[in-house]
Formats: structure tokens, C-alpha cells, sequence
């Protein structure tokens, strides 16, 4: 009996499925014809940082392109953190709303991204079957399709590039340090002049990555869960290091500043004099919007810095997959790669593989003269992969356990 | 319909607050079926308890409460004391509303680019007095015990307070108290403290209670200008609920139980010292020392609320300066050049933000005022005595909103409530009507009864004396009441980022996500747009009832 219950109730849902199908169906992104079709005319909420006026400027434009090639209507969601997003989506989960979700396309990567799969709360995959994927040439650039050591599987899709990019004030600091242990030198003779953002900042994050990179004998353990290898042994240099170090840091490291941005205008105030961004463009941004002094000059540590791609993804319960799916091919295409690499709309580098398009479209990617405080063009080729991302927050946890109190 | 409106009143704003509560209680013992959590659990206390500095954060979360609340009441009371009516005092109190209506993330950013090693105070006295061609090395905001975070507190509480004081004043006749006091040979400043404030300090004993509450939980000023290593529990609880981590939601709410017990313990704490100055100050009311302490005190009294509201001031100063600041390095006083970019930058994309920010601001002050004037005028009419349940009005006030608004959302949820204007406005409700409620009471119901005996004696119907003699002579306070809501809804942040799912942008929202990119120029366009609305409609509240007077007069005529 119970047996032909259940069939009888599998039989109705799969009837009741078919029949609401046309509504409840996600759009499938390999009929790219359908998915336009549907995508015209609907809003796409599309929650990003929203603390840096360049990138405001360029989803406005991106908006405005939007309209015109696809009837959709775009509107930028601004979060002051991204966790924010991840946690509404989570929020309508718990509360059983799986269909309406207020959210229809996240900027997110690394941990965020992690912790959304984990949860099960993205949909896809979609990314590899948007048509301009391919002109990421994904089998060269596999950083497109990996997050912090973890293969995307077409959950989330390549937006832009960023990498650590160190600037210092020329005018008062000549050689400025190279490495690690140049780095705790140069804050032994400076001191109070550097400093980096409060764990658990992601770029403050980043920096002890860095630092745990280069002063490691273990590097191989960080690309695998930080459950596979000891913790204590692989990072102990790393709070050996942090140990003498942050006696000579800004405020002699009883405080640290809120966030990657405050460093710029800790040094625009003149409280420090070498600083560090995840943006490569961002000192010469700076310079153009009166922030820093003309004399800065922008560089990356002889061994290269830590790089990663970030990415727009897509909430499980979306409404508006179809206008999601359109935004974020467009936002691959070479016009709108083009307007975002430009230094006169925000700077922030392509994920296309540039070589491989056509002669006219790579036109589109030339920039004018290089800003004085811009990195020369050849310097951003030593990237250094993203860690496995339960090293940062075990690497947070840790931190915050040693210097959260002082 | 009238008699309904106290019940609804109070629904209003206990049922979603008792909802938030208890979506917050329950995840807090490890229910919350969508994590996978189902049964009752003591994990997330057990993980709460073992972040590192949570005794810290605690600590310094009850401390700025009461401290600043103590401090502010001081400055307050000596003022009143020691003011005579002169044109000085007159100045500063028409200068205190003002700053009321300034959002407190608003004066914490200009405040903090004030006090810093790099700020305008530095700068004013580098290197003439102190030699410092580099901003000194000196910890002075975000410091350990989040004293820089009690004065920036101090700065907008003594206005409130103020505010509220002397609302009541009037019915107490201070005037008569004190010319007896000097008959008896009193000197003024010690005769207001013996005779009028401990009659004052009951009637402004719940607006107290709703700065302790607001204090040991805020969250942007804590930004701003508190500990970091660590920060305030207010702040904690917020990055733990937006913590992608999962597991870290439970013990969010967890923190913001915590959270709750730490505003009460406050207010517990407050009450007991309420107690036992009484007993302490009994000898000292009535010892019959007329003279001891004038001087200092009147010094103290005019000097201390100045000095606030100075400080107040050229923070908005500095704010302005950023925002039209070319390059400024320090330690030069003012910008090497002045440009107008930051204002054409932004210009576009206030417009938006702008009209929402009215739209809530004007229907949800609205709303709170029909329904306080009808609970008010339902009073009158019934010839009832305020309610004993017209306590919970404050409930929104003195529950911490970090406490109960998470919650609230997956309450709305469950509901199948969408974040939406709507919704947002509702929620602004929640903040705004106890204040309105605080602003227009004792007013309305001192309003001389014998008007409307005329009125009626005339034979206007009591809908029409309302209508026609009420509401005009209350025009004053009335449109005070409105700036004051109108105040208070533009500048909440996190109720309107979390019930509007951040769709729903006000220039507070866009304020405080451009202050995570850390430029301070557009930060002082921001701060100053989120700061010149409310100025706006203090400035009408002020001119309003000038002009409709004079209108009135000439109909007379």
C-alpha cells in the first residue's frame, strides 16, 4: 500500500511539475535566443560594493547599455560588504522563499563564493554556456574558471582581475621594499608609516596570504583544505614574522585601518607613506581624484603578489535568471571589457584573452599614455594563485585569536 | 475609530519587535530548521563565549552607554542651571535643535577628521606650536576603551536631551521656583539644581532610558570612532550576521541576546545609580548651603554645552572643507586648491536616493503623527489618564535594533512579506512614532483646556475645536514633532538596508556604502546632503508657524 501511495504522489507531482513548468522553469543558457527573449523587459537587482564611486559610474553605464541593446532594466543594489548578500539569500532560504529572491546577481569571489556553494544557494551552471565565455579562452587562462583553488564549475562568471599592487610616496621614500623581510626593514626604519587593514578584511586577508606565501617552507599546503596539512607548523613563521613586525606599524599595531580603501587615505592624510591595493590602477586613480600626491609611484614585490579574478554569480532563487544571464554576457563582451579596463571609467583589468580577438576588437583595449603612478605594463605578469579558501578564514581565526585584543 | 488608536499604536510597534525578538531567541538555541539546526542547542553560546575580547567588547559597550548618557546629563542640567536668559544662552539654544537633526554617522565622520593625529585640530596648531611636519603617531580615535566613541556620543545626546528638557520645563513654572529659591537667599545656579531639576529629572527620565539603550548598542558611530581590537559588541553582531560563514549566524543571534541583556543591565545599572543619588543628594537638597560651588558650576554650565555644540559645529565645518578639497596634504589648515568634482560627481546620483529619502521620511512621520495626535486626542476625550501600556511605545527605543531587526526580516519572510517600500516605511515607523510620541505629549496635554471649553461654549462641534482651535495652537510643536521624525527616519541605515534588501536607497544607505571606499571627499558631500535635509525641515518647523501667523492676523483684521 504505501508503495502505491507514493508512486500515486510521485505520479501527481511529476503531472503537477510538467504542468507549472512554462512558470517555475529556470531559463537554460543554452538556448541564448530564449533566454534574450525572456530576459527583455525584466529588473535585474544586481547587489555590488558599492564604495567606490568609479565602479558606481561604470554599472551606471553598463545600465544604460542595458536598456538600449536589451530592453532589461538594471539596478545596482550598493552594499558597504558582500557577506551582506550572501546573507539575505540565506535569510529568504530560511524563511522558505525559494522562488522571489530580492537578489538576482552578486560581484563576489573567494570565501563568499565558497560558502554560497556550500549552502547550495547559486544557480548554474550557467557561466560556460554564455556566448561570450569563449572569448576568455578559459583552456589558457584557467584562472577564469578557478576561485581561490576552487574550479567555479559554471556557477559564477569572470567579471574582471585584480592584483596586490604596493604604491609608495616617491618624493619621501626612494627603494621602497622588494619582499617580506625587506618589507619588516623598512618599517624598522619608518616606523609607523605602514600598516594593513584589520582582520577579517579580505584585503587584510590578503596581505597575510601573502606574507604566509613567501615566509613558508610549506607553500604546496596552501592550495590544499587547510585541514590536510598542520596548521601551527606551515604558518608558524608567518606569526613569527607578524610578532616583530607590528611594534613598527601605523599606530604600532594596537589599532589597524577599517579596510583596503582606508590605507589610500591614511596615506593621503600623511599618517603612512607606503600602502597597498588590491586595484592595480588604484594609485593613479587616486592621484586623478586629489587623493594622493602626483609623486606616487605604484609596484608589485619582486617574487609577484597575490592575484585573483572576481566574478558576478547568480542567487538560486533569482527571479530574473533570464536578465541575470543577459548582464553578465554582456558584461564579458569586449565593449563593455574595453570601457572597464579604460582608466578614464574605473581601471579594472580584462578577463578576456586580449591576443586571441580579432585585429579591430583589441583596438578597443588600447589605452593612451600610462599614467606616471600606473604600473608599467609588464609588471602585473607575476601573479601569484589564491590559496585554498579555508586557509583565510582558518588564517583569520588565528590572527584574530593573537592580536584581536590588545 | 478614535478609541482604537492607542491599540494600534501599540501593535504596531510591539508585534514586529516581539516578532524580531523571538526569530533572533530561537537561532540563538540552535533552532533554525534552514541551516539544518532543529533542536535546542547550547553551540552557539559556547561559540560566543569563546571569541576572542567578547569580555571586552561587553564591557565597552556598557560603559560608553552610561558614560556618555551621565556625561551629556551633566552638561545638560548645568546648563539649564546656570543659563540666565541672556542673549548667549538664547543663541545656544536656538543653535542646539539643529544639530539634532545632524545623523550620527555624520558629525562621528566629521568628528573623527577633527580629533586625529591628521586632523583639523592638529593641523591648526602644526608645526607653529608642535613642530610635527608628519601627523604624530597617536591613538587618539578608535581607541581601546572607546573614549573617542563616548564624546562623539556626547556631541548628539546633550542636544536631544536638551531638546527634551526643555519641552518639559514649562510645566514645572521654573521660574516661580527659582524666585523663591532667591528669596530665601540662593544663589541662581544652585537654587535651579535644589529647587526645579528634581522635578525636572522624572519627567525626562524616559528620553534618559532611551539614550542608555541607543548608546550601548549603536552601530555607525561605533564604526566610526570605536575600538577595533576588539570592536563594540553593537558592531560584532554585525559582521557576524553578515558573516558568509554559516555557522556564525547562530552565534550572531546569540550576540544579540547578549546584546539585549547588556542594554538592560545598563539600564538596571542607571536605575540603581538614579537610587542611590537620591539617598546621597538628600542631605545636599535640604542642608540649606545656598552659595557653595555658584561660581565653578556656572562656569561649567555655560562653558561645557558650548564647547559641545562647537565641537559639533566644526565637525560639519571640516566635512565641508573635505568636500570641495583638491589635494591636501598635511600639515597645511586648508586645501591647496578648492573644486567643485566631488559635488558634480555625485550630483547625478543623489537624485534617487533624495526622493526616496523624502518619500519615507514624509509619509512615515506622517503616519506617526495622525496616529499619536488621535491616541493624544482619544485621551483628552475619554478624560483618561496616559496609559500604563503607553510604555511599550518606547519599546522600539529601548530594545537595541541589532537585537530584534534581523529577525524581523525572516519574520516578514515567513510572512511572504517582499523587502519593499512598504515595508521600509513601516519599519522607519517602528523609530520614528515614539518619538513624535515623546516630542508632542506633554505639550498637547498642558495645552490650557479652558480654549477649548470656549470653543465649545461657542457650540463647535469637538471634531471642529479640534480641528480649528487645537491643531493651530499646537502648530509650533507640532511641526517641531514632524522635524523630529523627519529627523530620526533620515537617518536610519540598518533598518532600511535590511527590510528594503538594500533596493530601496536613501542617502543614508549610499552614505554608508561610499564610507566603506574610504574617500573622505565624498564622504563630506554625502554627510553633508544626509545632514542638510533634516536642516531643511527644522528651518520650516522654525519659519512655518511665523508665516501662518502673520496669515492668521491679517485675516482678523
Amino acid at each position: 500500500m504505501p508503495n502505491k501511495r507514493n508512486s500515486l504522489g510521485a505520479t501527481i507531482a511529476v503531472a503537477m511539475l510538467a504542468f507549472s513548468l512554462p512558470v517555475m522553469a529556470n531559463p537554460d543558457p543554452s538556448d541564448w535566443q530564449s533566454v534574450v527573449a525572456e530576459a527583455e523587459g525584466q529588473t535585474v537587482y544586481w547587489n555590488a560594493w558599492g564604495g567606490d564611486t568609479r565602479t558606481n559610474r561604470y554599472i551606471d553605464w553598463v545600465a544604460e547599455q542595458m536598456q538600449a541593446q536589451y530592453g532589461v532594466d538594471v539596478e545596482h543594489v550598493k552594499l558597504d560588504d558582500t557577506g551582506s548578500a550572501v546573507a539575505r539569500v540565506l535569510a529568504e532560504k530560511q524563511a522558505g522563499n525559494h522562488t522571489e529572491g530580492s537578489i538576482d546577481l552578486i560581484w563576489i569571489n573567494g570565501e563568499n563564493f565558497a560558502a554560497m556553494r556550500e549552502s547550495d544557494l547559486l544557480f548554474g551552471p550557467f557561466a560556460e554556456s554564455l556566448p561570450h565565455f569563449a572569448l576568455t579562452n578559459a583552456a589558457d587562462n584557467p584562472e577564469v574558471v578557478t576561485d581561490f583553488t576552487l574550479p567555479t564549475e559554471g556557477y559564477e562568471s569572470p567579471w574582471g582581475k585584480a592584483q596586490i599592487t604596493f604604491f609608495y610616496d616617491s618624493a619621501q621614500t626612494e627603494t621602497p621594499p622588494q619582499n617580506m623581510q625587506a618589507l619588516l626593514a623598512w618599517a624598522n626604519a619608518n616606523p609607523g608609516q605602514f600598516s594593513y587593514p584589520r582582520i577579517p578584511d579580505f584585503t587584510g586577508s590578503t596581505f597575510l596570504k601573502q606574507a604566509l606565501i613567501e615566509l613558508t617552507d610549506q607553500e604546496e599546503a596552501l592550495y590544499q583544505p587547510v585541514s590536510e596539512s598542520d596548521f601551527e607548523a606551515v604558518t608558524e613563521p608567518l606569526w613569527a614574522y607578524l610578532d616583530a613586525l607590528h611594534p613598527h606599524l601605523w599606530r604600532s599595531g594596537r589599532t589597524f585601518p577599517d579596510s583596503g580603501p582606508n590605507l589610500r587615505t591614511l596615506m593621503s592624510d600623511g599618517e603612512l607613506s607606503l600602502a597597498f591595493s588590491f586595484y592595480p590602477t588604484d594609485a593613479a586613480v587616486a592621484v586623478m581624484e586629489y587623493e594622493l600626491p602626483e609623486s606616487v609611484r605604484s609596484y608589485v614585490l619582486e617574487g609577484g603578489t597575490l592575484g585573483n579574478v572576481h566574478f558576478v554569480a547568480i542567487p538560486y532563487n533569482s527571479p530574473h535568471k533570464a536578465g541575470a544571464m543577459v548582464l553578465a554576457n554582456f558584461l564579458l563582451s569586449p565593449e563593455a571589457q574595453a570601457q572597464k579596463q579604460s582608466l578614464a571609467m574605473w581601471g579594472d583589468r580584462s578577463v578576456l584573452d586580449i591576443d586571441q580577438l580579432d585585429a579591430e576588437t583589441q583596438t578597443l583595449f588600447e589605452q593612451g599614455d600610462r599614467h606616471p603612478s600606473e604600473l608599467p605594463a609588464d609588471a602585473l605578469s607575476n601573479t601569484l594563485p589564491e590559496p585554498h579558501p579555508s586557509w583565510m578564514t582558518a588564517l583569520q581565526n588565528a590572527w584574530l585569536e593573537r592580536y584581536g585584543v590588545n | 475609530m478614535l478609541r482604537l488608536a492607542p491599540a494600534l499604536i501599540i501593535a504596531l510597534l510591539v508585534l514586529p519587535v516581539g516578532a524580531g525578538l523571538m526569530m533572533v531567541l530561537l537561532p540563538a538555541f540552535g533552532y533554525l530548521p534552514a541551516l539544518g539546526g532543529y533542536g535546542a542547542s547550547l553551540a552557539p553560546w559556547q561559540m560566543l563565549f569563546a571569541q576572542p575580547g567578547l569580555g571586552r567588547s561587553v564591557v565597552v559597550s556598557f560603559a560608553s552607554g552610561l558614560v556618555s548618557t551621565a556625561v551629556a546629563l551633566v552638561i545638560v542640567a548645568l546648563f539649564l542651571a546656570a543659563s540666565r536668559g541672556t542673549w548667549l544662552d538664547r543663541g545656544i539654544r536656538r543653535l542646539v535643535s539643529p544639530l539634532l537633526a545632524i545623523p550620527h554617522a555624520a558629525i562621528a565622520f566629521g568628528f573623527a577628521f577633527l580629533i586625529a593625529p591628521s586632523g583639523l585640530v592638529a593641523r591648526l596648531i602644526s608645526p607653529s606650536l608642535t613642530g610635527w611636519e608628519s601627523p604624530p603617531d597617536a591613538l587618539i580615535i578608535n581607541d581601546p576603551w572607546g573614549f573617542s566613541l563616548m564624546a562623539g556620543l556626547v556631541l548628539k545626546e546633550v542636544p536631544f536631551l536638551l531638546l527634551m528638557s526643555l519641552a518639559a520645563l514649562p510645566q514645572l513654572a521654573p521660574e516661580k521656583r527659582l524666585l523663591l529659591a532667591r528669596s530665601l537667599g540662593y544663589s541662581p545656579t544652585i537654587g535651579w539644581l535644589k529647587t526645579v531639576l528634581p522635578s525636572l529629572y522624572p519627567l525626562i527620565r524616559l528620553p534618559v532610558y532611551a539614550v542608555i539603550a541607543y548608546a550601548t548598542s549603536v552601530v555607525d558611530m561605533a564604526l566610526i570612532l570605536g575600538p577595533k581590537l576588539p570592536p563594540t559588541l553593537s558592531v560584532s553582531i554585525l559582521s557576524w550576521f553578515n558573516d558568509p560563514d554559516i555557522s556564525h549566524r547562530f552565534m550572531a543571534s546569540a550576540a544579540a541576546v547578549l546584546q539585549l541583556g547588556v542594554t538592560v543591565a545598563a539600564l538596571l545599572c542607571w536605575w540603581l545609580l538614579e537610587q542611590l543619588i537620591r539617598i546621597l543628594t538628600r542631605r545636599w537638597l535640604i542642608n540649606g548651603s545656598r552659595q557653595r560651588g555658584e561660581i565653578i558650576l556656572r562656569i561649567v554650565g555655560r562653558s561645557a554645552l558650548l564647547f559641545s555644540s562647537i565641537t559639533a559645529l566644526a565637525a560639519l565645518v571640516g566635512l565641508g572643507l573635505f568636500s570641495l578639497a583638491g589635494f591636501w596634504r598635511f600639515p597645511e589648515v586648508l586645501p591647496q586648491m578648492l573644486t567643485l568634482d566631488h559635488w558634480q560627481r555625485s550630483g547625478s546620483m543623489l537624485v534617487t536616493p533624495l526622493v526616496n529619502t523624502a518619500l519615507i521620511g514624509l509619509v512615515s512621520t506622517a503616519l506617526a503623527t495622525v496616529l499619536v495626535l488621535a491616541t493624544l486626542e482619544n485621551e483628552h476625550r475619554q478624560h483618561i489618564q496616559p496609559k500604563r501600556a503607553l510604555w511599550l511605545l518606547y519599546l522600539p527605543l529601548l530594545v537595541p535594533q541589532i537585537a530584534f531587526l534581523f529577525g524581523l526580516i525572516v519574520a516578514a519572510e515567513s510572512l511572504g512579506i517582499r523587502p519593499q517600500l512598504g515595508l521600509v516605511i513601516a519599519g522607519h515607523l517602528l523609530f520614528v512614532l515614539p518619538y513624535v510620541y515623546l516630542s508632542l505629549a506633554e505639550t498637547y496635554r498642558q495645552l490650557d483646556p479652558r480654549w477649548l471649553k470656549v470653543a465649545r461654549s461657542l457650540g463647535v462641534s469637538r471634531s471642529s475645536a479640534f480641528w480649528r482651535v487645537r491643531l493651530p495652537l499646537l502648530l509650533a510643536p507640532l511641526l517641531t514633532a514632524f522635524a523630529v521624525g523627519l529627523a530620526v527616519s533620515i537617518g536610519q541605515y540598518l533598518p532600511t538596508q535590511l527590510l528594503g534588501a538594500g533596493r530601496v536607497t536613501t542617502v543614508t544607505t549610499e552614505a554608508v556604502a561610499l564610507a566603506s571606499g574610504s574617500n573622505r571627499r565624498l564622504i563630506g558631500v554625502w554627510a553633508l546632503v544626509q545632514a542638510g535635509l533634516p536642516l531643511i525641515g527644522f528651518m520650516l518647523a522654525l519659519g512655518l508657524p511665523r508665516l501662518l501667523g502673520t496669515h492668521r492676523r491679517d485675516l482678523a483684521t
